[in-house]
């Protein structure tokens, strides 16, 4: 048992804090820690300052431009970041698709794609969810009919994130819709110009657009654009999942978010006193605090055994449940702390440079509040993870 | 950063799974709680013969351990076989305490209590000091060049078994300050010294403990006059990292049942584990399981740090909510079956629950977490 790092990791955080000190620009860090949006630019530009340094694809191959980084310099980069306010990776083309094709796509695919997502070219989206396939998302219905040299696909796609600023979605179609449910499934990837698709905004409760619906009808796709075999898409969406759930457990950011409470919690009064001094509130803080030191370690054991090999299975569920159980408690804090300048509702003070209502942190805290109800919803709802732990481990 | 255990901690966990498996079985452990020793002193001397105590001490006292995750891994296993024999109070705090502040000739005491041939008692809490550990009223008087104590303990476990106990009482000072407390080796055949002992609740026997003028000489005080508050201070440290590792073992033991039930156990023509109602709850079980084992791991591998006190007080409260959600939620999942006696789980409920009742409970445990995150 050790819990502290080895010298090469903490000469890596110190290179990783240098790194941030010096290239992460001010006005980023300040946008993230308000909790304003990024934008496009905003985030492409974090994206470009880390592909300069070989820090964009941490867990890329060296062999496709990537920094291979094990799993505890991954968590040590992570943990650094949500520190130093830095923006998250946009995840979609890096550590979703990039993934699949590098395992699953041809030497073509890679040599196009891989390099336009480094640089940037291409912004990815996700076409996974259905209005009609949620947590279950093997019934997904949208068909892609083999045509010539091309699919023919139609259907509805949805949640799909920041799909207003893609080029490309990848997705899952239906190819054969005789086959058992999980078997006629195939992942295709398109190209968002191509007549037929169509992007709607789906406006979220806290009033940002997030999220679209995306609508396909008879897009033609060309068959060069089917990753791996056809029918086989629900493997790669699988393996995509996987990826999909590293740094599930968004210690990181909780621990970010735990020291914005208490930096609220000290300059709002109750009772003539500091907020950190009432005691209901105090106990409140405690706990969250308490719980989320034994999920850091927790969160660094399961990182431990990856580093050394050993993939997390149920422990990734675990992980997911119990992060976001507590990063949503925090968020409720910060609502809590924020007090009657909680209510109003700051879309536009955000996005302007207009003078905040109230103290300049409690503008956003509310509407994040509802915006991170998400947490506990998508990749898996907590309830899903539940199924998942309970059956691996009754063996049921 | 690693998380296994070393060869040897690993070998100890081994040896000590496989004869507590062997020999301390439902039935047995039944007999030894109620038993009028409430401890049975073959598997005391078998342990002992093991090493399990050995491990709990340094080299330099004769041991071959005593670091936190050496307590860790001897109590997370006689809490998962819900061990009721008095290792905390014999070897962690008595011997502990000896070994800490004891002369030359003191320490041969604890040479005693490696090799399973002493027992002691931590004659500390009063009636009225809950779980503050400065609060001392039992008091020691110089007199006659030697020293006499008043006073009344009260739930001193495994009293009436030590040779000697080892009494605080205050030599100068307020009721509630930390400079001032003594520490004293008192026999069990002192004159003035009386025990009304009694079984508890998650066996084991205690006694409450009156004190009345009782002389001893001053080669009997351990450590310096009034100074032993750091040293209380310290081994009350490392019994909370052997509680936090016990309730673990025994969460483990819970919840391992509780699958075991629900796997096996049919209602309306199907295992009962089937019904998501039952499923979801034992998940979150297990995850709060592996959150009880991180904060073991964080109290044993800071208990040498300046982090110390923080880091247990967060432990024994995470420890103390999600072991009661053990105990509550395996007795509710078990239904009927887990109301009575002679099934296991009762009694490795009862531990789970009542080690929350010893040195500060999961609000205690909260409030000084909230101090100490201030200081």
């Amino acid at each position: 048992m050790d819990l502290s790092y080895s010298p090469e990791d903490i000469a890596f955080r110190d290179e990783v804090r240098a790194f941030l000190a010096e290239k992460l620009p001010k006005d980023t860090a300040e946008k993230i820690r308000n909790g304003e949006e990024l934008g496009k630019e905003g985030q492409e530009r974090w994206h470009a300052l880390l592909n300069e340094k070989g820090w964009l694809a941490p867990n890329w191959p060296k062999e496709f431009g990537g920094a291979e980084w094990n799993a505890v310099q991954r968590h040590i980069f992570e943990e650094e970041c949500a520190f130093a306010n830095a923006p998250r990776i946009v995840p979609f083309g890096l550590s979703m698709l990039a993934p699949v094709l590098q395992k699953f796509g041809s030497k073509a695919q890679c040599d196009h794609y891989l390099p336009r997502i480094l640089d940037g070219t291409d912004w990815w989206c996700q076409g996974y969810s259905e209005p009609g396939a949620g947590s279950d998302l093997a019934s997904l219905k949208t068909r892609a009919v083999r045509e010539g040299d091309h699919y023919i696909v139609n259907g509805q796609k949805t949640w799909t994130t920041l799909g207003q600023y893609a080029d490309w979605i990848f997705c899952l179609v239906r190819t054969d819709p005789d086959a058992k449910q999980q078997e006629g499934i195939s992942f295709l990837l398109i190209d968002m110009a191509t007549p037929g698709v169509e992007v709607r905004p789906i406006i979220l409760l806290d009033g940002t657009h997030e999220v679209n619906e995306v609508w396909f009808t008879d897009v033609k796709v060309p068959v060069e654009n089917l990753v791996g075999e056809e029918n086989k898409g629900w493997t790669y969406a699988k393996y995509l999942l996987t990826h999909e759930r590293t740094n599930i457990a968004g210690v990181g950011a909780s621990a970010a978010g735990l020291d914005a409470v208490k930096r609220m919690a000290r300059a709002e009064m109750s009772g003539g006193k500091p907020l950190m001094q009432n005691p209901q509130f105090a106990a409140r803080i405690a706990q969250v605090e308490i719980d989320l030191m034994a999920m850091s370690t927790t969160n660094l054991r399961i990182i431990s055994k990856a580093a050394v090999g050993q993939a997390p299975g149920v422990e990734a569920s675990m992980l997911k449940v119990k992060g976001t159980i507590i990063r949503q408690e925090i968020n409720d804090l910060a609502r809590r702390a924020a007090g009657p300048y909680a209510m109003p509702f700051a879309s536009e003070m955000v996005e302007g440079d207009n003078d905040p209502i109230g103290p300049d942190y409690a503008g956003p805290v509310a509407a994040q509040y509802f915006n991170y109800r998400k947490l506990s919803i998508f990749g898996g709802s907590n309830e899903i993870q539940r199924g998942i732990i309970a059956k691996v481990k009754m063996g049921g | 950063m690693n998380f296994d255990l070393t060869e040897e901690r690993q070998m100890l966990q081994d040896t000590l799974r496989r004869f507590l498996k062997d020999r301390y079985t439902t039935e047995n452990r039944n007999k030894i709680i109620e038993s009028e020793a409430g401890f049975s002193a073959d598997i005391w001397t078998g342990l002992a013969e093991l090493g399990v105590i050995g491990a709990l001490f340094g080299e330099d006292h004769g041991g071959f351990g005593g670091a936190g995750f050496d307590i860790a891994v001897v109590f997370e296993e006689l809490g998962r076989a819900g061990v009721v024999e008095p290792f905390l109070d014999t070897a962690i705090l008595g011997g502990g305490l000896i070994a800490a502040l004891g002369t030359d000739d003191q320490q041969a005491m604890v040479e005693q209590v490696i090799g399973g041939g002493l027992h002691l008692a931590f004659a500390h809490g009063e009636p009225t000091s809950r779980y503050d550990l400065s609060r001392v009223q039992t008091t020691a008087k110089a007199e006659d060049d030697g020293i006499v104590l008043n006073g009344r303990k009260a739930v001193v476990a495994n009293a009436e078994a030590a040779g000697h106990l080892i009494v605080s009482a205050r030599e100068s000072g307020a009721a509630d300050d930390e400079a001032g407390i003594s520490l004293f080796l008192v026999p069990a055949e002192a004159k003035g010294l009386t025990l009304r002992g009694y079984p508890m609740l998650s066996g084991g026997r205690a006694a409450e403990v009156t004190l009345d003028d009782v002389r001893l000489p001053t080669s009997a005080r351990l450590g310096a006059a009034g100074d032993a508050f750091g040293a209380i201070a310290t081994q009350v440290a490392a019994a909370n990292v052997a509680l936090a590792a016990e309730t673990l073992g025994a969460m483990e033991t819970a919840t391992e049942l509780t699958r075991d039930y629900l796997m096996t156990r049919k209602q309306f023509g199907r295992p009962i584990g089937t019904f998501q109602a039952l499923a979801h709850r034992f998940s979150d079980l297990l995850i709060e399981l592996e959150q009880a084992r991180s904060a073991v791991i964080n109290a044993a591998g800071h208990l040498d740090t300046a982090d110390r006190d923080r880091q247990i007080a967060s432990a024994r409260n995470l420890i103390g909510r999600a072991g009661r959600l053990v105990a509550e939620e395996s007795i509710q999942m078990h239904g009927g079956i887990a109301m009575t006696q002679e099934y296991e789980l009762a009694h490795i409920a009862k531990r789970i629950v009542m080690n929350d009742h010893r040195f500060g409970d999961t609000d205690y445990h909260l409030e000084r977490f909230i101090a100490l995150s201030a200081a």
